[in-house]
């Protein structure tokens, strides 16, 4: 595409389908315990 | 839904529902401000009206096009699918625990959410017997999870050093066994480490997280030991020496701001610029009324502290060096699936903090408000009405998320900030909401600017 670049495809429905396994990291536990963040955190699978 | 804004020289689309996100140019960034669902194949006359004086009709055309394509393929405009989901989202195992092993601490930090290390109780260290009790607790309560983490925190935790190590002894002997694998973290200030102690958590914890503001006369203004000194010169060899032996596991060097240092990219570059590659400096959250207190005012200035310090990191990572800080980090690609997204930390319900007595809260933030206890790891007992109450606390019930789009980003943020300053676990605290957006905006444009 001219006008447009991609930076990241779509993917969070896809997620919806195959995610869920619930074995991730609690997102305060990570560096803060003082706010809370979650698309910083990794997905396990 | 879709957010976009314009942000160091770039102009960036996100599709909200989808995850889509792009980096286009000031044709495409003003034609979206009059697309209208369902779009049309062919590029509405209104479009091209309003824009024919600043952009050729073939330009217009085409670049509507490009826009059809991406909402065609749902990668633009694409439907909210989730709020079924989040309606059906209940109690969960518990896999997370803070077990604050002291409730007592070696200094008197300014800030200190917990009361000088006490929580607002007496002082107290956890005994072996309740660590090892808690730890069953988890086991019981963790269902078919195999990753359970256990963090020990205070206060200090180090003040009770000999009993951390008997309860990670204790739950590596049973971890096998029972199809389970403890990560162990811990966060400390530091001045009791020393180089066994280090050894230890280099060996058993999985992350650290290590105290520190940054500079000198910004760590010692409020990080004070009991007596009133400072203890950035004190701590910040004893974390170089952990650090250097740590290999490639994380870490985390993590600070606090408020509005004595509100040019706090200093103090990250302080903390790079003496070793530490991973760092956090996080907004001191407060009821307004300190000195030392950020309030609404101080926004502007926030939001051009962190533009400044993403344009900083950028270059950093320009020049092939290694950084990392925690509140831009964003994995686009390979992040966390919706479910973890619809609720975030899932405090109450997956994740718990322990007191020294075996009392079971919510979170650490909880902690020293009785009606928040919600059972006792030594009588066994868990209240599951408060647990069913966290598990609901999704983006879809909490007030103004709906319509927010950073929702599936930061899921609702801090349900204890949440409470403390708006009274519900469901209205969120707009100061610290504010302040999440501006920094998801600068790690997306990270992202764009990385990405060229």
């Amino acid at each position: 595409m001219k006008h447009i670049k991609i930076i990241n495809k779509p993917n969070l429905k896809k997620s919806a389908q195959t995610g869920g396994c619930g074995e991730c990291q609690a997102s305060c536990q990570s560096a803060c315990k003082t706010s809370c963040t979650v698309a910083n955190q990794k997905c396990e699978k | 839904m879709i957010h976009k804004f314009y942000l160091n020289s770039f102009y960036i689309i996100t599709d909200i529902n989808s995850g889509s996100v792009f980096s286009v140019d000031p044709c495409a960034y003003q034609i979206v401000d009059y697309i209208k669902t369902p779009m049309t194949e062919a590029c509405p006359s209104d479009i091209i009206g309003a824009l024919k004086d600043n952009y050729t009709v073939e330009e217009i055309k085409e670049t509507y096009d490009e826009l059809y394509s991406l909402y065609c393929n749902d990668s633009l405009f694409s439907e909210d699918s989730y709020e079924l989901l989040a309606g059906r989202l209940g109690p969960g195992p518990i896999k997370s625990m803070c077990l604050n092993v002291a409730h007592d601490c070696n200094m008197s930090c300014g800030y200190c959410f917990a009361s000088q290390g006490n929580f607002g109780q007496d002082r107290s260290l956890m005994s072996v017997e309740t660590g090892i009790a808690a730890i069953d607790f988890l086991m019981k309560h963790s269902g078919k999870r195999r990753n359970l983490e256990v963090d020990f925190f205070g206060g200090e935790p180090l003040m009770n050093i000999e009993v951390v190590k008997k309860i990670v002894s204790y739950a590596r002997s049973i971890e096998d066994a029972n199809n389970k694998c403890f990560r162990f973290t811990i966060t400390t200030n530091g001045l009791l480490l020393n180089d066994e102690i280090a050894g230890f958590i280099n060996d058993e914890m999985s992350n650290v997280v290590l105290s520190i503001d940054g500079r000198k006369e910004v760590n010692d203004a409020l990080r004070t030991r009991v007596d009133g000194r400072g203890s950035h010169d004190s701590i910040l060899p004893k974390f170089q020496n952990l650090v250097s032996k740590r290999d490639d596991k994380e870490y985390y060097a993590r600070g606090t701001y408020t509005k004595y240092n509100l040019d706090f990219s200093e103090d990250v570059l302080h903390l790079f610029h003496h070793g530490f590659d991973q760092i956090s400096i996080e907004p001191a959250i407060t009821d307004g009324t300190m000195d030392y207190s950020l309030t609404p005012s101080d926004l502007p200035r926030i939001f051009e502290e962190y533009e400044k310090l993403a344009k900083i990191i950028i270059d950093i990572k320009k020049r092939g060096e290694q950084i990392n800080f925690f509140h831009f980090m964003l994995d686009l690609e390979q992040g966390p699936c919706v479910f973890k997204r619809l609720r975030g930390c899932s405090c109450g319900n997956e994740y718990v903090a322990v007191t020294p007595d075996g009392d079971v809260y919510p979170c650490h933030q909880f902690v020293g408000n009785d009606d928040w206890i919600m059972g006792n790891v030594i009588q066994g007992k868990l209240n599951s009405e408060i647990k069913e109450k966290f598990s609901k606390a999704t983006v879809f019930d909490k007030e103004c998320c709906n319509d927010c789009w950073a929702k599936f980003y930061c899921s609702g943020g801090c349900n204890a900030n949440n409470y403390t300053y708006n009274g519900s676990i469901l209205s969120p605290h707009h100061f610290s909401c504010e302040i999440e957006k501006k920094r998801l905006e600068c790690a997306i444009m990270m992202k764009v600017a990385l990405a060229e």
